[in-house]
């Protein structure tokens, strides 16, 4: 690869070890979502289109202010909206942008049966490489983020890029900076958390005592994180997930039980070939054949 | 008293069984190729077998449900004769018997052996696991209809399912080859007496004794 920010450090389906001398010793890069400033203008939603050439259906006002109603192969970012009422019998307008947290261990990589179609960069981008997608579904059922989306189009596999073809020529994503607000900011994950860390001190300090980062430890972290008031109920924010991991079922399914299965497989095959060695083949003989003439003659 | 020229010929399967047989495995070595394509990056290169793999999952349910509804029709034909019965049971405790093919300790067989009948009901189990599991995981027909957590269940179940039916073939295609003549009993349909005598004793009695023996002059 020429651009070292597109080292692949972590490719899906393949078995040997990816180019690994070049490091990322400058870090790896992070895009911070602080709830608590975000006004829910959707400008993230209309620059990733913009960027991305995406254009998702009108669609229908479902009631409230989210739309489209879910993300799709068209819309790889959306605004989640949720009231929430408080104990203090406050209304709380709890708005998350959702979209692809690029997890350090993400589950689409791992479910994925597809060489080259997941990849992760060593900058912590998980990029989907369309070209590579077979469109079997997998990652869906491997995240736990309930994050990508097969297009109904060309059956491929959609997800945000973390706008990894303008973060390789060193600009930040479309979504950072259409933000009106700082809600949204990008750098290296370092720093994001330092970041963060300021932010949660500001909110505790005006009376948000559970403010917190998102950065869950389930997954390895992640590359995309989020400053919520509420950290200890991070699914008021229309159903974050508390505790994101692998499912137990995917890491059985796609762990180390395949290559043991494998080799189970290919030692039932040996084990016959050596029973042919060893034992033989059980053949009839003219005595069988002259044997059951006989028992015929008889009955 | 002269010895006939060759042996006198049973017949083992009808043409109509034959070609249930293998329509059922050629559909099945195709399902399990593209599946194993998508099991281990190690196999992924089968896919190429079935035109990339986008054809290979496009291609793998389809061919497996013609795999399934064959089997149906297979299982059927069978039903009766897998049964396991207490002297199928005794077949199996002497396995070593019948690993080093010492028959004549082993007790009388019937139209199948212990062990065909015991790959029967694996094969049983591990379709209608793969079925139902593979319904749950056909994203292009049903993706919308089952939740997350019901389709990693489902693509588990899947994986050992078609584990155990791949070791179960393996195991059968090899037996096939090792009882010498088997495999001319499932393609020209015949077996010899002798074979029959030495395999299937208790099948070759009811053959040879049955007013309407399945029996088929040289």
């Amino acid at each position: 690869m020429a651009l070292q920010s597109l080292d692949i450090v972590r490719r899906s389906a393949t078995t040997t070890p990816s180019p690994d001398v070049r490091r990322s010793y400058a870090g790896t890069v992070a895009k911070l979502i602080d709830t608590s400033k975000c006004i829910g203008c959707k400008a993230c939603q209309v620059a990733c289109m913009e960027w991305n050439d995406l254009r998702d259906e009108v669609g229908s006002n479902l009631g409230g202010y989210q739309n489209p109603a879910d993300l799709s192969d068209q819309s790889w970012t959306l605004m989640r909206f949720a009231e929430y009422e408080n104990p203090k019998g406050d209304l709380e307008w709890l708005i998350r942008k959702d979209g692809c947290m690029h997890c350090a261990d993400p589950g689409c990589l791992k479910a994925c049966p597809a060489p080259g179609a997941i990849v992760q960069y060593s900058n912590g981008i998980v990029d989907f490489q369309e070209e590579n997608c077979i469109g079997c579904g997998y990652c869906v059922t491997g995240c736990p983020f309930n994050i990508p989306r097969i297009s109904k189009r060309d059956h491929k596999a959609y997800k945000c890029t973390l706008c990894s073809d303008r973060v390789a020529v060193g600009l930040e994503p479309a979504c950072i900076k259409a933000c009106p607000t700082g809600a949204l900011v990008f750098g290296t994950k370092e720093d994001m958390q330092l970041h963060a860390a300021e932010r949660v001190e500001d909110l505790k300090s005006r009376g948000f005592e559970n403010a917190g980062l998102y950065d869950p430890p389930g997954v390895g972290g992640t590359h995309v994180m989020y400053v919520l008031h509420h950290a200890d109920q991070p699914e008021l924010y229309a159903g974050l997930a508390p505790d994101p991991h692998i499912s137990l079922l995917v890491r059985a399914w796609k762990g180390k039980t395949k290559p043991l299965a494998l080799a189970v497989m290919a030692l039932t095959a040996l084990t016959a070939f050596f029973h042919f060695v060893r034992v033989g083949r059980d053949e009839v003989d003219a005595a069988d054949e002259a044997a059951a003439a006989a028992a015929e003659k008889q009955s | 008293m002269s010895e006939p020229a060759s042996p006198r010929l049973l017949e083992r399967h009808t043409s109509a069984e034959r070609t249930t047989h293998w329509t059922l495995a050629l559909a099945f070595v195709l399902a399990a190729l593209s599946g194993l394509a998508l099991f281990h990056p190690a196999l992924f290169w089968l896919s190429e077998l079935f035109g990339g793999g986008p054809w290979t999952r496009i291609l793998h349910p389809y061919v497996a449900l013609i795999a399934v509804v064959v089997f149906l029709k297979f299982a059927a034909d069978l039903w009766d004769d897998a049964r396991l019965t207490p002297a199928d049971r005794q077949w199996l405790r002497q396995m070593q018997d019948v690993i080093h093919n010492r028959e004549d300790r082993l007790p009388e067989v019937g139209r199948y052996n212990a062990g065909q009948k015991l790959l029967f009901w694996v094969l049983f189990a591990g379709m209608l696991g793969l079925l139902l599991s593979g319904i749950v995981m056909w994203r292009s027909w049903f993706g919308l209809y089952f939740s997350v957590g019901l389709i990693r269940v489902a693509s588990l179940v899947h994986a050992v399912c078609a584990f155990v039916l791949v070791c179960g073939i393996i195991v059968h295609v090899y037996s096939a080859f090792w009882i010498k003549g088997s495999i001319e009993g499932m393609v020209r349909g015949t077996v010899t007496a002798g074979w029959a005598w030495k395999h299937h004793r208790a099948w070759f009695r009811q053959v040879t004794h049955d007013a309407h023996p399945r029996t088929r002059p040289n």
